[in-house]
């Protein structure tokens, strides 16, 4: 950590937008000094601090949990704050944009507005045993989960039945996937690999009674099968989640069911 | 329209009515709306939040929950940990009740899928903490504040009456006829006023710890909501009770979990001893084998002014980003520290290029939580009508002078739910509120904030104010206080709050996403809490807890003068008048705080015995 202490310089190549000012994106370079422990957050700050108070971006915990400043560092979705400057400093030159195949809404921050809504909209909490009953009875399922918690007691989930679902359930939504998959770039209406993962998350857990419902989203047409396997949203996930692992596992899974359905299984 | 001059008196403000308005979706503002919509399923509930529900930084708690489920464990003696490790200014009515509903929540939490560490049998497993007699922390590796943030956001998504005010940053509360009854938000997306009309109003907005240079906090931990409160006359309690974690990581201030020592890692100086010995938390444990309450799993207040006693003695290692001791972690191998502590490890990594496995991370004392807050009952209720408060913005005696590792997080589920449990009945017996006469104060509040547009440039810049101030807060009401760096902190803050009021705003055109905005406004909230700290600091001529003076006359606890809560409400010339409040004590006379050795040669220590508390370590 000590290394590297004589303050260096780079540019930041931003792509910035005003909706109230400007008629299109367009780059501007700020010239920083950088020491060795500074991540593009760190760099990004400094720019705001000193030379360009009105540059916008979402940021928050600093420790790539909270998944708020996630943008496209030269050319690849990541973290900001998980990024090091002192990995880009050989050519001098970085270049930071708005997270890929979200619409801008100025600067750096992005409209997630439709990967919140997907997330959302795979039923992500455990649906309990009775609600899971009551579900079945509905065209439009909205189980409260509303269990007494006096009487309540803890699920058994031995670390076996943990790990089946454990890795798919460090998703920070970032949105780092979403930017990265061509299928999203193409076709707004696929589900998208953070929705997916979560689906099949709950879908392993042991503790859910939401199967036929989960079954249900997954064989839909905006579900797993838009998937082209291409495995780029893997890649960029700072988290080291494996969307395209959960898809395929649910590819798998989903043509079970659709087999087990076809032959009257209940 | 842009925020600009001319834009002023045209204001578009829309109004939007519910019944219970929740500020901050952490922790405690997502428990509270999940409790509120399943208590009253017709009940309108606007979760509102200045950022995404799963970006608040409940997210970045990491060592877990404390809840008795352990055999051997009993809620008397997490009753007791929990006012020993307060210096006994907690209100023991609230913590017998916090302990009563701790396990509750966290199995509800169980039910509603939040992935908690399991032992081989399937029963959750809990592990040790800093200051517990008994293993009682229940915990998710070590990104326990992640999985409850996370399950309790997913959980919300189903409830049809939760709606949500994602990145909607709250100005002001607005009052009618003294009764507030309204939120005027700011909406990034569009820019536009919004003000929620309502008939209760939970604040869960978190803490402070930004008034300070180096913190284990994320940069939206404001203070906000205490400042707010405090505006309207709203007392703050006990905020010169600030705790620094002992283990943040130099520079980045980054958290490295107290559960890291639970699990058996070791606090080394630059020459490699354990230095906690000399402070009386010994005698040395065996490498691998922590005791509970001994060595590094002494409380967190103790261990801080530790490394502050090494440090004046030279025997912390210099570094380019200051003083740091070794939280050696080798011994536990690699196959535990994946297991248990996944993200310290990639922490380490990352942000001071540090293998956990192979060489010990430098730490060092960094801020990481305001004990003191919005003043509550038991029942989360402000002194004002209709208005809650939860979870670390607020402050309802749960901790005393020092929090116990683990029960934060336990405080917003079980305090997060009352809290919504409290605004269903307040609502049920209120009428609807007085819609024209609140827009007309929200118009009138959007109209002093669009004012901060017309101020001529004198120089003086947000980011230069924060700074100065966190450098303060660190040199003269960090780990050890006294008398005449307290007095130049007041003045130095009086002069950074007229300072504040000449910031001009540069980005006069923006109306989407102006941070600039919302930071200058966070930074005002920020001012307002430092003030309070510093002045509840100085009135607190004792040491206590995290709350340590170095002056002649105070290095002792004082129970005949100082067994009260602090508590500060905003006077007409600009500064907070301290008052006292009594602690309230049910069945724990005062005594000593005992850890290490002592604990088993001196265990059954008498209440007169506490004045010799500290001789030892002070010179």
């Amino acid at each position: 950590m000590n290394d590297n202490r004589d303050e260096k310089k780079i540019v930041f190549k931003i792509l910035r937008y005003r909706p109230e000012t400007d008629d299109a994106p367009h780059f501007v370079e700020y010239e920083i000094a950088w020491r060795h422990e500074m991540s593009v957050l760190d760099g990004l700050n400094a720019i705001r601090d000193s030379q360009a108070p009105d540059l916008s971006y979402r940021s928050s915990c600093r420790m790539a949990v909270c998944g708020s400043c996630a943008v496209m560092i030269d050319g690849v979705a990541r973290l900001a704050c998980k990024t090091f400057i002192r990995d880009f400093a050989k050519r001098g030159i970085v270049a930071i944009e708005p997270l890929e195949n979200f619409p801008i809404e100025r600067d750096l921050v992005v409209d997630i507005e439709d990967m919140i809504a997907k997330l959302e909209s795979v039923h992500p909490f455990i649906v309990l045993q009775d609600a899971c009953k009551a579900e079945h009875a509905q065209a439009a399922p909205n189980a409260q989960a509303a269990p007494n918690a006096q009487a309540a007691k803890p699920n058994v989930q031995t670390p076996q039945q943990l790990e089946k679902y454990r890795q798919f359930a460090q998703c920070i939504h970032c949105g780092c996937c979403y930017a990265a998959c061509p299928q999203y770039k193409l076709n707004r209406t696929f589900l998208g690999p953070a929705a997916l993962t979560l689906l099949w998350r709950y879908r392993q857990d042991n503790r859910d009674a939401g199967v036929r419902l989960r079954s249900a989203i997954m064989g839909q047409d905006s579900a797993v099968w838009s998937c082209t396997s291409v495995g780029y949203c893997t890649e960029v996930c700072p988290k080291l989640v494996d969307p395209a692992a959960a898809i395929q596992l649910s590819k798998e899974q989903s043509a079970f069911d659709y087999i087990g359905f076809a032959l009257g299984r209940k | 329209m842009a925020h600009g001059t001319r834009s002023r008196g045209r204001i578009e403000l829309e109004v939007i009515e519910t019944d219970i308005a929740i500020i901050g979706a952490g922790g405690a503002g997502l428990r509270a709306a999940i409790a509120a919509a399943q208590k009253a399923p017709q009940m309108k509930i606007a979760l509102i939040s200045k950022v995404y529900p799963m970006r608040s930084h409940t997210v970045a708690a990491e060592g877990g929950a404390a809840g008795v489920v352990a055999s051997g464990d009993t809620l008397d003696n997490h009753f007791e940990d929990t006012v020993a490790g307060g210096d006994w200014l907690c209100d023991q009515d609230v913590v017998e009740d916090f302990v009563a509903h701790a396990t509750q929540e966290l199995i509800w939490l169980e039910n509603m899928g939040c992935p908690w560490s399991r032992q081989a049998s399937g029963e959750v497993s809990v592990r040790k903490f800093g200051g517990m007699k008994v293993p009682r922390t229940w915990f998710a590796a070590d990104k326990s504040g992640f999985h409850i943030l996370h399950t309790l956001y997913e959980t919300s998504t189903q409830f049809d009456n939760i709606v949500r005010y994602d990145e909607h940053f709250v100005v002001d509360l607005v009052e009618d006829n003294s009764a507030i009854r309204g939120v005027l938000t700011y909406d990034l997306h569009n820019g536009h006023y919004r003000l929620i009309v309502c008939k209760a109003v939970v604040l869960c907005t978190g803490g402070a710890a930004q008034a300070y240079r180096d913190t284990t906090n994320a940069t939206i931990v404001t203070g906000d909501g205490m400042s707010i409160a405090y505006r309207h006359g709203i007392g703050l309690s006990d905020m010169e009770f600030v705790q620094y974690h002992p283990t943040g990581l130099p520079g980045c201030g980054l958290l490295i979990t107290e559960a890291a020592r639970g699990e058996g890692g070791i606090l080394v100086n630059k020459d490699g001893y354990r230095y906690l010995q000399d402070y009386g938390l010994g005698p040395e444990t065996p490498l691998g084998h922590p005791e509970n309450k001994t060595m590094e799993l002494g409380p967190r207040d103790r261990l801080s002014q530790a490394f502050w006693h090494e440090a004046k003695k030279g025997r912390t290692a210099k570094t380019a980003l200051g003083d740091v001791v070794y939280l050696d972690l080798r011994h536990l191998g690699r196959a535990k520290l994946d297991e248990r502590l996944p993200q310290i490890c990639e922490l380490a990594r990352s942000y001071v290029g540090v293998e956990p496995a192979v060489a010990p991370i430098p730490v060092r004392p960094v801020v990481h939580y305001t004990m003191g807050g919005i003043r509550t009952d038991i029942d989360t209720a402000t002194s004002h009508c209709g208005v809650f408060a939860a979870g670390e913005c607020a402050c309802n005696g749960l901790h005393g002078a020092n929090r116990l590792g683990s029960n934060s997080l336990t405080e917003t589920l079980v305090y997060g739910h009352r809290a919504g449990d409290m605004a269903v009945e307040f609502c049920r017996q209120t009428q609807a509120p007085n819609r024209s006469a609140l827009t007309k104060a929200a118009l009138s509040r959007a109209d002093a904030l669009m004012a901060q547009f017309d101020v001529a440039d004198q120089g003086q810049s947000c980011a230069q104010i924060r700074r100065e101030l966190g450098t303060l807060m660190e040199q003269h009401a960090g780990i050890y206080r006294h008398e005449t760096g307290l007095s130049q902190a007041v003045r130095e803050i009086a002069d950074l709050k007229s300072r504040y009021k000449a910031v001009d705003l540069k980005d006069k055109s923006g109306r989407v996403f102006n941070f600039e905005l919302m930071h200058w406004c966070e930074l005002g909230f920020t001012l307002d809490v430092a003030e309070c700290m510093v002045h509840a600091a100085l009135w607190r001529k004792e040491s206590r807890g995290s709350h340590q003076r170095i002056d002649a006359e105070c290095t002792q606890r004082d129970d005949d003068n100082f067994l009260c809560h602090s508590f500060a409400t905003p006077t007409p010339n600009g500064a907070p008048q301290i008052a006292s409040q009594p602690v309230r004590i049910t069945k724990s006379a005062p005594g000593r705080r005992v850890y290490g050795g002592e604990m088993h040669t001196n265990g059954k220590v008498q209440t007169e015995d506490y004045d010799e508390e500290h001789d030892d370590e002070r010179q």
